[in-house]
């Protein structure tokens, strides 16, 4: 019964998507108010009756309920609790299902929250996303009812497969889809834009919160998958190129250009053309990313029960919001005035030399993922495009984005000083090169790992000088530098924080030149040296869990005679799938190292297939996108931007004293 | 269609692959020519995978292709050799690095012409604005007195 009524509680919200997909757009286009302030209260009981929907299939698993077909093939009752509720997004539909639910929240926290902007804006927002809502849950009700019943239950379940069966299904999968659906607001709020055809910056000052609400969460997510794939793969690399991969990139890098380029559109009133299209860019390759995994026109680790027929559905909600917000856009765009005058040095420019890199990239992406495809359809060869391609192509691209950065910040808007940036930064460059030739004779090793190392020293440093400068302007007492740290916008020392934390990343990238690893067939009681660490086989032995039987490795690791760690990778056997699963041994050392150890089956002879790899820094790869992700929030929390600001106005207030300023 | 991948679904979740990418028995006595059959094996292709190289797939094909890449190596081969045979047998597919060729060179340029492209669009609207934007008038006596009188006022 309760299956059924989430089921039903899908059904009405259908319904209420389609209500205010059409009512509020009307009385905006009409100037009817009635019908414009429907949509905030359609918004808020259609997330409610979604996650009505939600809860019930969450119920469903919870209660180990094998009539109904999803909980039958993907669940099981000796399932640990966590992979229980996260079961729930582990497979095609309660996937979907968990979008749909994402993309409502979107809408009832505008609704709620977004008091501040005009009540017709706020209503076109709201409108353009019940029609992304409907699309999404008619696609669900229609070819992926995760609601679907058995005749005759089965007894028990096929469980979730086992690959899925890690913390890092309960994390990865709603990060991600916070920011991809996360993009799909800042589309709404393209779209809205040009139906009601003010686009100022005003506009930009709504949107920017949710775009760096959502690139925020797109940044968390793909880390997350990342270091999910680092360390249950097995072969300890981390980002390996594959089309759902790139998927998740794309949109990241539009929402990176989008992010800095409506910085100029609040500020300057200048880019906004450019802006609004970036703002349907990032959600369209949202929803390629969608199509691509969801349809199976690509294969790839994600590509769970896809379905050609799902995929023709998605393409046809794909190609309805790109090309109908594209022609929206087409109608719009060329009566938009530019704003603002910028000298071709300038704050300003150094944003359109960052978008001019990103969206290059971007694109690079796009062309890389789909040029196998096309190629095929078109003439019928099959080439690969793997990560070699991506790298040769990537790292030119990047290697000036991570110069240009530092000097961005350092511009002046209207009009900047290059020479004067470079001046000012030379301590950065001393310390990048420095750093390098430390790094060098340090590690020795591939010169290009040291001298990335060096370029990652100089965009650590050269992030906060902009900061640094603005503290230690003039009399730079120590109370006198507090009282402007406290004081400075947050949004400035957000910007460095994620300036660093992309410095961080690269310093971690560089680090894998320095990494080493050793294959071995590996006996109980032999030692194996790795690097700066001597690792001991003690025992081989199995163990018993919840729902998987497994075979332990039980290793020591001593660095110079000391014990660094015990570690215990292992080989998981699920008995529902059948299937083995390699638990790989990981170990934090100084300064983000690992020790990485992945083990394979024992032969004849007791020896172990044994992995083994020391990789200095790594951490920091996951760590910087930690700090960009800590920038982002800064920079989101800045009072300029926060999002309940407009209710400091309640109803029934005292009017403020004379004399007291009203901003911010 | 959907059957056929269910069943090749099935057949590749139930196969119990409990084998490391490379294994340890495979490893070349030579470090040198060891090196060389990493770095080439880490740019071909598992023909069975979805979107691995060989060298980090433990598909039994994939282990064959590295024992193969490892004979030729000992047989004295160049890497291009290595490369130029195993294409002749499986096809450009297993390059993860696409050729050079009339079939790619789209692939290969399409991100340097972008590039080229869109910055000569930003610099053709810079060169534009700039002409547009002209040098502002200077302003004329009345206009400079009221500004004299607005700063003068401001600051005591």
């Amino acid at each position: 019964m309760i299956v059924e009524i989430g089921h039903y509680a899908l059904v009405l919200a259908f319904a209420l998507a389609i209500i205010q997909a059409i009512l509020p757009l009307w009385g905006v286009l009409r100037g009817e108010a009635g019908l414009i302030r429907i949509a905030p209260s359609t918004a808020i009981v259609q997330c409610l009756f979604v996650a009505l929907s939600y809860a019930a299939l969450t119920w469903a698993y919870l209660a180990s309920d094998f009539s109904v077909l999803n909980v039958f093939e993907n669940s099981h009752s000796d399932k640990p609790l966590i992979y229980k509720i996260s079961g729930v997004w582990g497979n095609h539909e309660g996937s979907m299902l968990l979008w749909i639910f994402i993309l409502v929240l979107f809408g009832a926290l505008v609704a709620l929250f977004a008091r501040r902007m005009p009540e017709d804006l706020t209503a076109a927002v709201l409108a353009v996303q019940a029609w992304i809502s409907s699309a999404f849950i008619l696609f669900v009700l229609l070819t992926s009812n995760p609601f679907a019943r058995i005749a005759n239950a089965p007894i028990e379940g096929r469980d979730l497969n086992p690959i899925l069966q890690d913390p890092g299904l309960a994390i990865h999968p709603p990060l991600l889809y916070v920011g991809y659906v996360g993009f799909s607001l800042t589309f709404s709020f393209a779209a809205a834009a040009l139906i009601i055809g003010r686009i100022d910056a005003m506009w930009a000052r709504f949107a920017r919160p949710w775009i760096l609400l959502a690139w925020i969460f797109l940044t968390l997510g793909i880390a997350m998958g990342s270091y999910w794939a680092y360390y249950t793969l097995g072969w300890g690399g981390f980002w390996f190129w594959d089309p759902v991969e790139n998927a998740s990139l794309m949109p990241w890098l539009a929402g990176t250009a989008l992010l800095h380029s409506v910085i100029v559109m609040e500020k300057r009133d200048a880019l906004k053309v450019w802006t609004i299209f970036l703002a349907i860019l990032a959600f369209s390759l949202s929803l390629l990313g969608t199509f691509l995994v969801r349809s199976g026109v690509l294969t790839s680790v994600h590509a769970f029960a896809s379905d050609p027929q799902r995929g023709v559905f998605i393409l046809a909600i794909l190609m309805f919001f790109i090309g109908g917000s594209l022609l929206l856009f087409a109608l719009r765009a060329p009566g938009l005035r530019t704003g603002g005058l910028f000298a071709p040095i300038s704050r300003e420019s150094s944003l359109v030399l960052n978008n001019l890199f990103l969206t290059t990239s971007c694109a690079t992406v796009f062309v890389g993922t789909l040029y196998p495809l096309a190629l095929e359809a078109v003439t019928g060869a099959k080439i690969s495009v793997g990560p070699p391609f991506f790298n040769y192509t990537f790292v030119p691209l990047f290697i000036p984005i991570f110069i240009a950065m530092p000097f961005g910040q350092m511009l002046a808007w209207k009009r900047g000083d290059l020479y004067g940036a470079a001046q000012r930064l030379t301590v950065a460059f001393a310390a990048g090169a420095l750093a390098a030739l430390v790094l060098f004779a340090m590690r020795g090793g591939p010169w290009l790992a040291a001298v990335v190392g060096g370029l990652a020293i100089y965009l650590i440093f050269g992030s906060f000088f902009d900061v640094a400068g603005r503290l230690f302007a003039r009399d730079a007492t120590a109370r006198n530098v507090w009282n402007r740290a406290i004081g400075m916008p947050r949004a400035a020392w957000g910007a460095a924080i994620a300036h660093a934390g992309v410095g961080v990343t690269l310093f971690g990238l560089a680090a894998t030149g320095w990494g080493v690893e050793k294959i071995a067939a590996f006996k109980p009681g032999q030692t194996l040296q790795v690097g700066p660490f001597s690792i001991t086989l003690d025992k081989v032995s199995p163990r018993q869990g919840p729902n998987y039987r497994e075979t332990v490795a039980y290793m020591t690791v001593r660095e110079g005679g000391r014990i660094v760690a015990q570690m215990q990778p292992s080989r998981r056997f699920f008995t529902a799938r059948r299937m083995t699963t390699s638990q790989a041994g990981l170990h934090t050392v100084a300064l983000g190292g690992h020790i990485h150890i992945v083990i394979s089956e024992q032969d004849k002879s007791g020896a172990l297939d044994t992995r083994v790899y020391w990789k200095p820094y790594v951490s920091l790869i996951w760590l910087g996108a930690g700090f960009m992700a800590l920038g982002g929030g800064l920079s989101m929390s800045d009072r300029r931007l926060r999002i309940a600001a407009g209710r400091r106005k309640e109803p029934g207030g005292r009017p403020l004293p004379d004399g007291v300023p009203a901003a911010e | 269609m959907r059957y056929v991948l269910q069943i090749v679904l099935a057949l590749v979740l139930l196969s119990p692959t409990v084998a490391l990418a490379v294994q340890p028995d495979e490893l070349l006595s030579d470090p040198k020519l060891e090196q060389r059959a990493r770095n080439i094996s880490s740019g071909l292709r598992c023909l069975v995978c979805q979107n691995q190289s060989i060298d980090d797939s433990d598909a039994p094909l994939a282990k064959d292709l590295r024992v193969l890449v490892r004979d030729r190596l000992k047989a004295g081969d160049s890497d291009e050799q290595v490369l130029r045979f195993v294409v002749s047998r499986y096809g450009d597919f297993i390059l993860l690095k696409p050729p050079f060729n009339v079939q790619t060179v789209l692939l290969w340029t399409l991100p340097g012409l972008i590039l080229l492209a869109a910055g000569g669009v930003i610099l053709f609207n810079i060169r534009r604005r700039r002409t547009a934007a002209a040098v502002p008038k200077p302003l004329n006596e009345a206009e400079t007195a009221a500004l004299r009188d607005i700063l003068e006022q401001r600051t005591p």
